[in-house]
């Protein structure tokens, strides 16, 4: 157990020496943007006077390298600081909206995992059948189509004919049972791109270890198709399985501006284009770090998981 | 001059199309006299899904730029002066004005006014509140308005403000959207309250995304603010708009893209407003440098293009042609006789060569930032140009940062002015010398002497004559192509009734649908 613990910790250092690369990348990117925030609070009405005001009262005046350690800083105790936009904390602005967009993730998730682990696993078995075609070709149109597609495409069919809302408003007084039936056409959405990656990835996986002389043992032996996939290729196929869907997660979580537009959904992705296209930078990088540590962690948690169900990486030596 | 168009689609046929109830009468009513008109009625959630709104947002007045802070701050304040929808000035918390030089303006200000809060509303919150936009420390966008003010001081129930030189249009100025009364403690309002004299009571607002207000119970106001509650929404994707129209998720939407009004009007559920103002497009050329600073090359390029063509095809003609005129047919003085440019390439030609030139090659820098179709009216003026010999190369450059970057820096690109009610101001905001948003950088003496006189100028024939010649000048001399006056085009549920007159001095009825609107 304890090479698991070491493992963990390893990756853990890892995961933070790159989320800080990551950090300085993502402010030399926002230094590059051309324009600044007093610019775009004020928009087209700009005068060189209230310019100069207001990016004093910013403090947008300091050296580049300055403004990096004091957020960097901040960062580490955990204040990702102030909205200079708005003037709120920063936490406060995309706390809510982090809830939202882990929401939607994971209902687009809830629906798109079982689904695409089913059609991979019954198409494994069922290889060249009508049905392994018909899914494949069916997942594989789904995500040929750009999100924006499907996503009217859906509210084309299913919200134009009055059956789900084509939008989502989220209030005080939204209940859960009200967000599920009004996110439903984007989670739908995300399912349908999502489908096609992870269950071809099962598919393949699985009948990639179908060749092996171990499973034409158990099939010597006289096991049921079912079982032998089941109870013999499945755990074996774990591994790029698990790591498939950790990938899918995080774009769940951070690729969906699209979906969000058009179905106004208030998600963290929406939040950061206003974020960008007003040069609220402290919003920016905030955003993008956390991004960024969903992808490292959803990765830590994929290699950690695939090692376990290894054997072989389990117990070396 | 303010009128409210119909639209396309609701000709006689379409009408007739679409399976309204229409009897023989009311084929025979004009136009305009077709909307069954109902009398004001009290009830109802008014859901308005706008194309604007950005977590950036604020309540702070200094910094509102765009319809949604326009439209919120509306349902929730009050300003000394309204502009009614025919475009004249009429009391708001000033209940009266007067002036007898122009010089030093006296606003009575209206008693028995409350805030939401319960404070009465007085004379020192109007000073504070407009105090709050000048002085080197404000950050607001009107800061330049308030250079000619030297001293604005109470008295009594008065609000006194004295300029350094006679303004018969100074209370124009006092009806800007940037300008509500507030709040204030010792001499200073607190720019992000929520608080105001509005009809509307803001219950939760969040910033991008959406604002829910419920009716002031003790509105001042006994013939507005209809509504028992209104939620505003931001929905910036053109295409969720509609379908929000479309499924009834909300009963008004701004910014109908031209192309999608056909299929809205098929659908029966709406109906689609279109009401032309002075908001126009422009595309500015830097008169500080060659080839712009000679006026044969500016008439060259202002004779080689289509307008026509733009307003059929750009606006889907949802708006109307312009002569280069800033001015538009809602302002008062409108010049409407002034000589028109139509399409004239041996023009362009004569005009070219009158500069010393056989061909010419410019570069027009657009981007849709610039106003809804920017890019495709470059193309087409590049098309038609040829003919002339003027080469015009478009240059599709990026939304973001166009303000920044290309707007006033690059020497021809594309832009968009609102209008402005009063004509002083739209000259005074762009076309005087050395002004600071004077994006073609065009300086004309004569242009500047005028503007002044005519600002002193309190007999209206004289005035008139002014404001014409002025036009004259920026039409024919000035350094801006204005190719066309775009409407207001907006779409509400069939329930929503809405005045005879919808304003066109600002959009959504110059801000005020949310309180001028109501369920039918």
């Amino acid at each position: 157990m304890n090479e698991i613990w070491l493992m963990i910790g390893q990756r853990l250092l890892l995961g933070l020496l790159t989320l800080f690369i990551i950090s300085v990348v993502i402010f030399g990117a926002t230094e590059l943007l051309p324009g600044d925030l007093a610019r775009e609070l004020l928009g087209q009405s700009a005068t060189e006077e209230t310019l100069a005001a207001l990016r004093e009262q910013l403090g947008l005046n300091d050296p580049a390298p300055l403004r990096y350690w004091n957020w960097l800083t901040g960062v580490l105790q955990g204040d990702f600081g102030v909205s200079m936009a708005t003037k709120k904390p920063i936490s406060e602005l995309v706390g809510a909206r982090l809830g939202n967009t882990l929401f939607l993730a994971l209902y687009a998730a809830a629906l798109s995992v079982p689904l695409s682990l089913l059609l991979g696993v019954l198409a494994a078995l069922w290889r060249n059948s009508i049905f392994d075609r018909a899914s494949n070709a069916l997942a594989l149109t789904a995500i040929s189509f750009p999100e924006f597609f499907v996503a009217y495409i859906l509210v084309l069919w299913l919200a134009q004919t009055g059956l789900f809302p084509s939008m989502v408003r989220i209030t005080s007084a939204t209940t859960t049972g009200d967000l599920l039936y009004s996110a439903f056409l984007p989670a739908l959405t995300l399912t349908l791109v999502v489908t096609a990656h992870m269950m071809r990835m099962t598919r393949a996986a699985i009948i990639n270890l179908l060749a092996s002389p171990y499973i034409e043992m158990a099939r010597l032996k006289g096991l049921s198709p079912m079982r032998v996939v089941l109870r013999h290729a499945v755990p074996n196929a774990l591994a790029p399985i698990i790591n498939v869907v950790a990938l899918n997660l995080a774009y769940l979580i951070t690729g969906v501006v699209v979906v969000e537009v058009v179905f106004v959904y208030p998600g963290l992705g929406q939040l950061m284009i206003d974020a960008v296209t007003n040069r609220d930078i402290a919003v920016v990088q905030a955003i993008a770090l956390i991004f960024a540590s969903a992808y490292v962690l959803l990765n830590l948690i994929a290699d950690v998981l695939s090692t376990i169900t290894n054997p072989r990486l389990m117990h070396r030596k | 001059m303010t009128n409210t168009k119909f639209p396309h689609g609701m000709t006689r046929r379409g009408l007739l199309k679409s399976g309204m109830a229409m009897t023989a009468a009311g084929l025979i009513l004009p136009a305009g006299m077709a909307r069954a008109q109902a009398e004001p009625k009290r009830g109802g959630v008014f859901r308005i899904g706008l194309g604007h709104g950005s977590t950036t947002d604020s309540y702070d007045p200094g910094l509102w730029e765009q319809l949604y802070v326009q439209t919120f701050a509306a349902a929730r304040v009050n300003y000394l002066i309204e502009i009614a929808a025919d475009g004249n000035l009429v009391p708001e918390l000033a209940e009266s004005w007067e002036s007898a030089d122009g010089m030093t303006w006296v606003f009575k200000i209206r008693e028995g006014v409350s805030f939401h809060s319960g404070k009465p509303m007085t004379p020192d919150d109007v000073l504070a509140s407009l105090n709050f936009h000048r002085g080197d420390a404000s950050t607001s966008a009107v800061k330049p308005f308030f250079d000619p003010v030297t001293d604005i001081k109470v008295d009594g129930q008065n609000v006194v403000v004295t300029l350094n030189a006679a303004n018969a249009d100074f209370p124009y100025l006092m009806s800007d959207y940037h300008l509500p009364v507030l709040p204030s403690a010792e001499g200073k309002i607190d720019p992000n309250t929520s608080d105001g004299t509005g009809g509307y009571i803001v219950e939760s607002y969040e910033p991008g995304v959406q604002a829910t207000m419920n009716r002031n119970p003790n509105y001042w106001k006994a013939d507005r603010a209809h509504f028992d509650q209104i939620i505003m929404l931001t929905i910036l994707d053109p295409a969720a708009r509609l379908n929000a129209l479309m499924t009834g998720e909300v009963d008004l939407i701004d910014q109908v893209d031209p192309a999608s009004i056909a299929l809205l009007e098929s659908r029966g559920v709406s109906k689609i407003l279109s009401v032309s103002g002075n908001a126009h497009y422009v595309f500015p050329m830097d008169a500080r440098a060659a080839p712009f600073s000679d006026n044969h090359v500016r008439l060259a390029l202002k004779y080689a293009f289509d307008r026509q063509e733009l307003v059929d095809k750009i606006l889907a003609g949802h708006g109307s042609v312009s002569n280069d005129n800033p001015i538009g047919p809602a302002n008062r003085y409108f010049y409407a006789e002034m000589e028109a440019k139509t399409y004239d390439p041996d023009k362009a030609k004569f005009h070219l060569k009158e500069a010393g030139m056989d061909k010419l090659e410019v570069t027009l820098s657009a981007a849709n930032a610039a106003f809804s179709g920017a890019v495709d009216a470059a193309v087409l003026m590049s098309e038609k140009a040829a003919a002339a010999g003027i080469t015009i190369n478009v240059d599709r450059v990026p939304d973001d940062g166009y303000w920044d970057n290309v707007w006033m820096k690059k020497p021809f690109a594309a832009s968009y002015w609102g209008g402005r009610p009063v004509e002083d101001q739209m000259f005074t905001t762009a076309y005087t010398s050395g002004a600071e948003w004077n994006e073609s950088f065009w300086s004309n003496e004569a242009f500047d002497k005028l503007l002044v006189a005519a600002r002193s100028e309190l007999d209206d024939a004289k005035r008139r004559e002014m404001y014409q010649e002025m036009q004259r000048l920026v039409s024919f001399e000035g350094s801006t192509i204005i190719p066309m006056y775009n409407n207001y085009v907006m779409a509400v549920a069939n329930s929503v009734g809405t005045p005879e007159k919808i304003s066109a001095n600002w959009n959504l009825d110059g801000f005020r649908a949310v309180e001028r609107w109501w369920f039918s």
